[in-house]
Formats: C-alpha cells, sequence, structure tokens
C-alpha cells in the first residue's frame, strides 16, 4: 500500500499520522506539501492530518481546502482514490466540499480531549471492515470546533444515503446527530474528528485506530 | 472603494459564543439582552473595478471563500 499525508502549514498530527499508518499497515508514507501541485503516483491513500492548518484563521480549514494541493486530492477522490480526512482534515474535507455539512464550536465551549466510545454505524465501508463483527471502537478526540451540523435536508440525505460511519457513544461536543465520522457517497472519502492516529497502539490506551487503517489494505 | 463584509452564523445556527456572551451580559444586570450573535467584519480596499460590478465580485469572494454558506451568511457594505 502506499499512502501520502497532506502537510499544511500549522498541522499538528502529520508524523503521528506517518507513524500510525505506516505500523499499522506496512505502508510507505509520503509526506506532500500544501503548496505541491502534484501528488506521487499511485497512492492507495491519502490522509489530511489533525492540526491548526493556516492558523485556523477566518475558519478552521477555510485556507488549507484552498491550498493547491487540495485541487489534486479532489482529482483523486473523484478517481476513487481513498481520502481520510481526521479532526482539522475532517473541516478541510468539508471546507473543500468533498464532504456535506461543516464543523461548529463545541456547544460547551471547551476543548474536548478525551478517549470516546464509538458506534460503528457501517461496518461495511473501505475504512471499517477490520473491525469485523465489532460494533463500537474507542479512539481518541481533542477538539474545539467538532459540533457536526448540516442543514434539516442535507442531514436527511446523510441519513438516507447511510453516510453516517461513527456516531458518538456519548456525544462531547453537541455534533448533531451524534455523527463522529461520515463518508462520501462514493464510499472512498472518510472524514472524522476522533483521531485513528492517537489511538493504533495498546500503549495509547486503544489500538482500535490501527484496523482502520488496516481495513484500506483489502482495497490498495 | 472600501468594501466591509460583515460574516455571521446563519439564524438557526447554534452560536455558542453568542449564548457565552449574552449570559455574560444577563450576570452584569443587562437583563433586557437576547439573541446575541457574535460576527466577524471584513474590511478591504479594492481597485480597479467599476463599483456597479464590486458587489457582485465581492460576493463570489464570500461564496469561495469569506463565508461558509453552509453556516454562515453575509452582508456587503461600500463606501
Amino acid at each position: 500500500m502506499k499512502a501520502a499525508v497532506v502537510v499544511f502549514p500549522g498541522s499538528n498530527c502529520d508524523r503521528d499520522c506517518k507513524v500510525a499508518v505506516e505500523r499499522s499497515t506496512g505502508a510507505s508514507v509520503d509526506m506532500v506539501w500544501h503548496a505541491e501541485t502534484a501528488l506521487p503516483a499511485g497512492l492507495d491513500l491519502i490522509v489530511l492530518p489533525g492540526g491548526f492548518s493556516y492558523g485556523d484563521y477566518l475558519r478552521c480549514g477555510a485556507m488549507a481546502a484552498l491550498s493547491p494541493v487540495m485541487a489534486e486530492v479532489t482529482r483523486a477522490a473523484g478517481r476513487g482514490v481513498a481520502v481520510v480526512g481526521i479532526c482539522n482534515g475532517f473541516q478541510v474535507l468539508c471546507e473543500a466540499g468533498l464532504l456535506p455539512g461543516a464543523l461548529l464550536r463545541n456547544a460547551a465551549l471547551k476543548y474536548v480531549c478525551k478517549p470516546v466510545e464509538l458506534d460503528i454505524v457501517r461496518p461495511d465501508t473501505r475504512f471499517t471492515r477490520a473491525f469485523g463483527a465489532r460494533r463500537s471502537a474507542v479512539m481518541t478526540v481533542g477538539n474545539g470546533e467538532g459540533a457536526f451540523f448540516a442543514d434539516a435536508d442535507t442531514l436527511s440525505r446523510i441519513e438516507g444515503e447511510d453516510q453516517v460511519v461513527f456516531r458518538y457513544a456519548d456525544n462531547p461536543n453537541g455534533s448533531l446527530n451524534d455523527i463522529a465520522g461520515l463518508i462520501n457517497a462514493g464510499g472512498n472519502v472518510l472524514g472524522l474528528m476522533p483521531h485513528p492516529d492517537r489511538s493504533f497502539e495498546p500503549e495509547l490506551g486503544s489500538a482500535d485506530g490501527a484496523l482502520l487503517f488496516r481495513s484500506l489494505l483489502e482495497t490498495a | 472603494m472600501r468594501a466591509r463584509v460583515h460574516v455571521f452564523l446563519k439564524p438557526g445556527v447554534l452560536d455558542v459564543q453568542g449564548k457565552a456572551v449574552e449570559n455574560a451580559l444577563h450576570g452584569l444586570g443587562w437583563s433586557g439582552v437576547s439573541d446575541v450573535r457574535v460576527g466577524k467584519t471584513l474590511e478591504f480596499d479594492l481597485a480597479g473595478i467599476d463599483p456597479a460590478a464590486a458587489e457582485p465580485e465581492i460576493r463570489r469572494m464570500c461564496e469561495t471563500l469569506l463565508a461558509n454558506t453552509v453556516i454562515e451568511g453575509y452582508r456587503i457594505e461600500l463606501s
């Protein structure tokens, strides 16, 4: 498997993502600077990491969504390459229009950083197959603006098309419908607020994040 | 030409910052305050464009970058 992690100015989970994907899957992982106008050839996975791209200026993910490399990420997503956006990466995917909705400031106005239990709503996606018969997972969240929002029509479309992949068992931030992660209609772009890259080895409190990355080996 | 763009969360989108400010104002005794919304204002000079064409152009800026129309509305002022 061949993967790339996009590095925006202000990304701070880019190295974590590289190590997590390498150790979970044995993949070789390239780091790609946001100003690049081409991606490495033959990618099976593109990761948009967590952090504070462009200092969260204007809106979380807004500037990053317009950076040169995102045009290539959008093209790759159109070809069916797997793309996962984690935390700030999820915000970038929404800002770029690759996923519906937006992420708002947490309902309690607090930065939330803790392990959370997730219900695996869609165990059949290319990102969740390795969870097998399991229907719950534990991953760490760390966000201040992680409350998923979409208008009523969009939300019912998301639900109607079974695009919700993970829900919080105990909603930490006010996300509508307890949405922690969702997938695009094509099934190859996943955004989630919890960090599989902070939960990929037992020493980190949970190794469940490794299963997300390992799921992708089947389609690589 | 000077442009002012006001960006606010849409009605119906919970503005938790506004809520916190409202609670603080209530705590200070201004009990008549309600529906506080916190937004932002962007100001910039705009050159080389016909005044009539400025507003549609700024609207494009809003739709592309300055506002996320999933959650935000905007208002444009020109002077």
